[in-house]
């Protein structure tokens, strides 16, 4: 007998991806992820007789979470804090930790530094930094996503990507120092 | 022979392997002498780590019910 060829059902496929979508969406819409991520499963379902092979729709599926989660950002008009690039360009967090030495009797001090922070202080940070800044550092450095494929879902050139990259990752350095000493997470003790 | 700003600049990109080889070998050869500079790489390799580390968030059970939910509406509708 030959084997089965019979399409997975759309809610088979997206099932499996629940956990992932929504853990895309929470940095990108904070609040709104659960509906980012339906606004999501309702587009896919109307589109789905385009997904040729389904070994692909995990990355099929978050290309659509991104553009509703943009779209959503859009309608919410948040704003956040103006950002100098070129203040941040020459940013380093690792002489920025090393200078200041906020934990002077540690061993490990650039770990210690990074272990302060727990995951609502992370998704915060970077929901601080804009989102042309926001989505490729979260899909890049979060979920694995290669540049390409990500300059594929957000329909921008490689090369814009990888220019918002890098601002990207020196905001992020430049705003956990920041947020680190708003929230006092530079005094706390040892643990 | 290129500064430690210059090194330090292009620290992530040369770690994602997103330099042409003129600026790899470049900054390959800083690395080679610059403790300062080496120690800027193992920080970088532990913010990568520290991001892939927080990428994933907890769904909750009501969230995911409702999501499922969902998803059965819309099977159910065919």
């Amino acid at each position: 007998m030959a084997p089965s060829t019979a399409r997975p059902t759309f809610a088979a496929i997206a099932s499996l991806h629940l956990g992932r979508l929504y853990s895309i969406a929470r940095p990108l819409v904070a609040d709104q992820a659960e509906d980012a991520v339906q606004d999501c499963l309702l587009k896919a379902y109307r589109a789905y007789g385009q997904l040729n092979d389904p070994a692909a729709a995990g990355a099929w599926l978050t290309a659509i979470l991104v553009n509703c989660c943009r779209d959503r950002a859009r309608a919410q008009a948040r704003h956040p804090a103006t950002v100098d690039i070129d203040e941040v360009e020459d940013f380093s967090l690792f002489a920025k930790i090393a200078g200041e030495d906020p934990f002077p009797y540690s061993d490990s001090l650039h770990l210690d530094f990074l272990h302060q922070f727990g995951r609502d202080d992370v998704r915060a940070v970077l929901l601080a930094l804009p989102s042309i800044y926001r989505a490729p550092l979260v899909l890049v450095h979060m979920h694995g996503f290669a540049t390409k494929e990500v300059a594929r879902m957000l329909h921008a050139p490689l090369g814009t990507i990888l220019s918002r990259l890098h601002r990207g990752r020196k905001l992020f350095e430049r705003r956990l120092w920041d947020h680190a000493e708003r929230n006092g997470l530079l005094t706390k003790e040892r643990a | 022979m290129i500064s430690c700003r210059d090194a330090v600049r292009q620290l992530w990109e040369y770690l994602d392997g997103a330099v042409d080889d003129a600026a790899r070998a470049r900054i390959a050869e800083h690395l080679g002498f610059c403790r300062r500079c080496c120690g800027e790489v193992e920080f970088a390799h532990e913010l990568r780590r520290f991001l892939a580390d927080h990428g994933t968030e907890e769904l909750p059970a009501d969230v995911n019910a409702r999501l499922r939910a969902t998803l059965n509406t819309l099977e159910n509708e065919r």
